[in-house]
């Protein structure tokens, strides 16, 4: 090996060419990698993340092109190496891991092959030993009994352990590069943090150097040494993790952790603070800052004429930042907040209330020639209740029944047994074409892909105003207005009324839904993942939307979501569910303090942090989560509890435990689980 | 896998059954008595009075069915009144030379289009592409009969390489194998244009999946990313059309079996129906329903092979 960095990059160029031209997404990107290095990569979709990654292996497709500069990796130039050259280098010197190991898995093909072929084709070394290896690598990623996985599909897998796989079969080789794009993006947050976790201990013993892309900034901690900050193409800081999370020197740096939620944070104290406009188009490029058009301290002149050349931050001689008034910005301070009192407006009657609610599906029946399978249970005896004007969170792993629930309340599905009501009428048994127009414009959803929720060839006007013709009865004459009332509300301009969803970003779109979901004046918003799909920083803007509209409209919100800190931070009750019961509940600061229910604890502690000095011991749930059809007798986590205390959790379901207005499902005592466990978040965040 | 069957089958005979019921009945209630079609428009009353009471036609639809089914599972299929012979030997030797036909076709047509389709598929608008995806589109677009008549022009008229009939009799001098080349190519040009263009299709959409993106940068080289990536998983969507290609190849190819004179299966139900030879149009029916019914169970067996996902 040669000196000097193990991989150089020096003023790559790449462009893409499209329709409306040639679009250069990297500009000019200079950063070094040194062996054994872990560097994150970061921001926003769109940033050009991704295209660095697929630039250094030379796989761009068949629109995109390196238009300059080098990547010297191990000594030699990878933008001039021909065919042969690559392949030599791909998959031995530089593996990939990727974003949904799902697809990212021949699906026809066994584990065992896929992994075996790797040494097979670098090495050419035979079946025998290729499959030695891959054993050996299998129990590397700690995947129980490689024996039986070498010869699964990728579909009898869960999301978790394809990762695995995808992981082991990038270090089978032992590359000196590994390159994780969005490695754990899509995962579960206790899965992810297993996976992070793996990433981490697997990287000391192989020491391969890590280019770790994400656009999660908690992440990124947990893994990195090193972070740099792309924006439109560029990278806008680089630094040391700490240097970086501690003291950013970017406006937009400080833009994304401050627009970030955290779990020691709530609406009430600390509004997330969006970054203004969005990521203009790479078509367009001015000779200044790229970010200026967004940047809260942009100086018109200083910022705008010139390219922005990288200097090194005062004290800190790793830490380089492209910003020409960056010594001029005050220190950064982390926002944060102390707990709120508003246990004041919890006693009203309830808008939303869940009273035992049970929802069974039956199974696919097929040709029944061995007798019907047992129902799939995917709610169960679950009890919430929403007062008007209050966030009540619903938050737990794919598969706990959180979205039935949505789809209970909305109608399209009805309650097996058990009722679900709608400020005092009862729905649980109505589907929706059962509903009078009264109890649908009562309620109104937001989903998470407002793709689908927007018809692709109807203007967002005609969206909205069928909504308001239908559900308040206006005449298509006084639509209009009421159209631009809305879009107001939401914060799109008027404009956007004649443009389909084609034409506009995603959190326009998502923003367009919502003012669909307004059109009704609901008293109740249904949000089922709201802002999974979107960026950070347009999920602040959302998250402030979502808060903003209910404050003045008085209206209820039930959050669906997987993110605790979301969670945290807009909902006044929080539900956590396990396997379709809730295994605890409360207002957002009890649930958040201890005692919590072991669940509870395991995924506060799996929520990767951004920041540097949050040292939490990880919580790691083993197993999975059993299938629908195979739920324990006793207590549903009983099979993955770190706190399981004896036969008792495998044989009688958990006691609900009161106290005052917080629920725990669980046989440990709550003093007891008081004494055992330790704050998760930050104690200044939570009570008072 | 045993399941799979066992439902299948069942499938096949409620199917049979049903068509056997309706074909029955449709021929019963189509215009005109079934005796006056079996005798021609200038038969006397007489006459068509006497057939109606030697055939049974006077007695009940249903109880007619059942006898018909009885006779049906005795292996007894009918007396051809166009043929002079029992249904079941013109059936049996009109099947016979269609599926020699077939058989051939079918083996040129499936790794043909195969090749072809994959060879285009895998590098999306390259030069190899747009030649095969362009012959391809022309040769499915243009009618058998003017593909036959073509070919028959100049390999016949004008060459004289070939005969231009295939009536697999021995005379004119050329032997089986030169008579079947024609009917043969027509086929298979004019069915592979179309499978080709399905298979590269798939394989198009197959190369922008993200397993190949992995295959590709674990480094193996490109003749394994196709191989051993690529083409089992393009071949899914395809295998099931395929196989219905057999169901075309032998109740479907009525106008080259007419261009060329060859006697079968096809031809033979287009006689039965101008003849209105009723016993042969009913077998001939079920005939190829069943084909139709067991491509599919094929088709999709060959699918179940082909995906380990559906494998329960």
């Amino acid at each position: 090996m040669t000196d000097g960095p193990l991989l150089d990059v020096q003023s790559l160029s790449v462009a893409y060419t499209t329709r409306a031209g040639e679009m250069a997404v990297i500009p000019g990107l200079s950063f070094q990698l040194n062996a054994g290095e872990a560097l994150g990569l970061v921001g926003e979709s769109g940033c050009g993340k991704s295209t660095v990654a697929l630039a250094i292996v030379r796989y761009l497709g068949r629109a995109g092109r390196i238009t300059g500069g080098r990547i010297r990796f191990e000594g030699r130039d990878l933008t001039t190496l021909d065919e042969a050259g690559l392949r030599a280098i791909r998959g031995r010197r530089i593996a990939m891991v990727y974003q949904d190991p799902m697809a990212s898995l021949n699906p026809v093909m066994t584990v065992g092959r896929q992994l075996m072929e790797v040494p097979m084709t670098h090495e050419g070394v035979s079946a025998t030993s290729a499959r030695a290896r891959a054993l050996a690598m299998l129990a590397e990623v700690k995947l129980a009994d490689p024996e039986a996985v070498m010869e699964r599909y990728p579909h009898q897998l869960s999301g978790g352990q394809q990762q695995r796989i995808v992981i082991a079969m990038a270090l089978i080789t032992g590359p000196a590069l590994l390159i994780m794009d969005e490695p754990t993006t899509g995962l579960d947050v206790t899965v992810e943090a297993a996976v992070l976790d793996l990433v981490r201990e697997l990287r000391s013993r192989h020491r391969s150097a890590i280019l770790f892309i994400s656009h999660n900034l908690g992440s990124v901690v947990r893994v990195c040494d090193r972070v740099a900050v792309m924006y439109r193409g560029e990278l806008v800081e680089e630094g040391p993790v700490r240097g970086i999370f501690t003291n950013p020197r970017h406006p937009y740096t400080r833009g994304l952790l401050d627009c970030l939620p955290t779990l020691g944070s709530d609406k009430r104290q600390a509004p997330l603070v969006p970054i203004a406009g969005q990521v203009e188009s790479a078509l367009a490029r001015s000779p200044g800052c790229g970010f200026a058009a967004r940047c809260p301290q942009v100086e018109i002149g200083r910022c705008t004429s010139r390219p922005i050349p990288s200097s090194t931050v005062h004290g800190e001689p790793d830490h380089r930042v492209a910003c020409v008034r960056a010594d001029e910005l005050a220190r950064w301070t982390r926002r944060s907040g102390t707990g709120g009192a508003h246990d004041a407006d919890r006693a009203r009657e309830p808008m939303v209330a869940v009273r035992h609610l049970t929802k069974l599906y039956a199974p696919r029946q097929r040709l029944r020639l061995r007798g019907s399978r047992a129902p799939v249970r995917a709610v169960f005896d679950v009890e919430l209740a929403a007062g008007r004007g209050q966030t009540l969170a619903i938050v737990g792993e794919s598969g706990c029944g959180k979205s039935t629930i949505a789809k209970v309340l909305s109608g399209l599905e009805v309650a097996t047994a058990g009722g679900v009501s709608l400020d005092g009428v009862e729905v649980g048994a109505l589907a929706v074409d059962a509903r009078d127009a009264t109890l649908k414009r009562k309620l109104q959803m937001v989903f998470q892909n407002p793709d689908s929720t927007l018809n692709p060839s109807h203007t967002v006007g005609y969206a909205i105003g069928r909504a308001l013709r239908r559900l308040q009865g206006r005449s298509a004459s006084d639509t209009g207005a009421g159209v631009a009332r809305l879009l107001d509300v939401v914060k799109l301009s008027p404009a956007m009324a004649a443009r389909t969803p084609r034409q506009l970003s995603g959190g326009e779109k998502q923003r367009a839904a919502i003012a669909r979901a307004l059109a009704s004046d609901p008293d109740v918003i249904v949000a089922d993942e709201p802002v999974s799909a979107l960026d950070v920083s347009v999920q602040a803007a959302i998250v402030n939307l979502l808060t903003e509209i209910q404050a003045a409209r008085g209206a209820t919100l039930v959050f669906i979501s997987h993110d605790l800190a979301v969670v945290r931070y807009l909902a006044d009750t929080v539900a956590v569910m396990y396997l379709g019961t809730v295994a605890e509940l409360g207002p957002v600061e009890r649930v958040f303090a201890p005692p919590y229910h072991p669940y509870t604890e395991a995924l506060l502690s799996a929520v990767p942090v951004p920041d540097p000095d949050h040292a939490v011991a990880r919580i790691l749930l083993e197993g999975r989560v059993p299938r629908a059809d195979e739920i324990p007798r006793g207590c549903p986590f009983a099979t993955r509890c770190p706190r399981r205390i004896g036969p008792i959790c495998d044989e009688t379901p958990p006691p609900v435990q009161r106290f005052a207005d917080h629920r725990i499902a669980c046989h440990i005592p709550g003093d007891e689980l008081q004494r055992l466990q330790a704050p998760l978040v930050e104690p200044r965040a939570v009570g008072r | 896998m045993g399941r799979f069957f066992v439902k299948h089958l069942l499938f096949l005979l409620l199917t049979l059954f049903v068509v056997s019921f309706l074909v029955f009945t449709l021929n019963e209630f189509s215009p005109g008595a079934v005796a006056r079609k079996v005798l021609g428009a200038y038969a006397t009353q007489e006459q068509v009075d006497l057939l109606t009471k030697q055939m049974g036609l006077d007695r009940p639809v249903l109880v007619r069915y059942v006898d018909y089914m009885r006779a049906l599972a005795a292996g007894d299929l009918g007396y051809s009144a166009r043929f002079k012979l029992p249904v079941r030997d013109v059936i049996f030797k009109h099947l016979a030379n269609t599926a020699l036909l077939a058989a051939i076709a079918f083996a040129c047509i499936v790794p043909l289009s195969t090749v072809l389709g994959v060879a285009a598929g895998m590098r999306e608008a390259s030069r190899l592409d747009r030649v095969i995806l362009m012959f391809s589109t022309v040769i499915a677009s243009i009618p058998e009969f003017a593909l036959g008549v073509f070919l028959a022009s100049v390999f016949v008229v004008w060459l004289g390489w070939l005969p231009g009939t295939a009536t697999l009799l021995a005379g004119g001098g050329w032997s089986v194998a030169a008579q079947l080349v024609l009917p043969v190519t027509v086929i298979v040009l004019f069915d592979s244009g179309y499978v080709v263009s399905m298979i590269r299709a798939s394989v198009v959409e197959v190369m922008q999946r993200p397993y190949i993106r992995t295959a590709v940068l674990k480094g193996l080289p490109f003749r394994a990313v196709i191989l051993r990536h690529a083409l089992r998983n393009a071949m899914l969507t395809p295998v099931t059309v395929i196989m219905l290609q057999i169901n075309y190849l032998i109740a479907g190819v009525v106008v080259v079996e007419t261009v060329f004179a060859y006697p079968g299966f096809g031809r033979m139900i287009l006689e039965a129906a101008l003849f209105k030879d009723i016993a042969l149009i009913e077998a001939g029916a079920l005939v190829a329903v069943f084909l139709a019914v067991v491509t599919n169970i094929l088709g999709d067996f060959a699918y179940m092979l082909l995906d380990p996902r559906i494998r329960a």
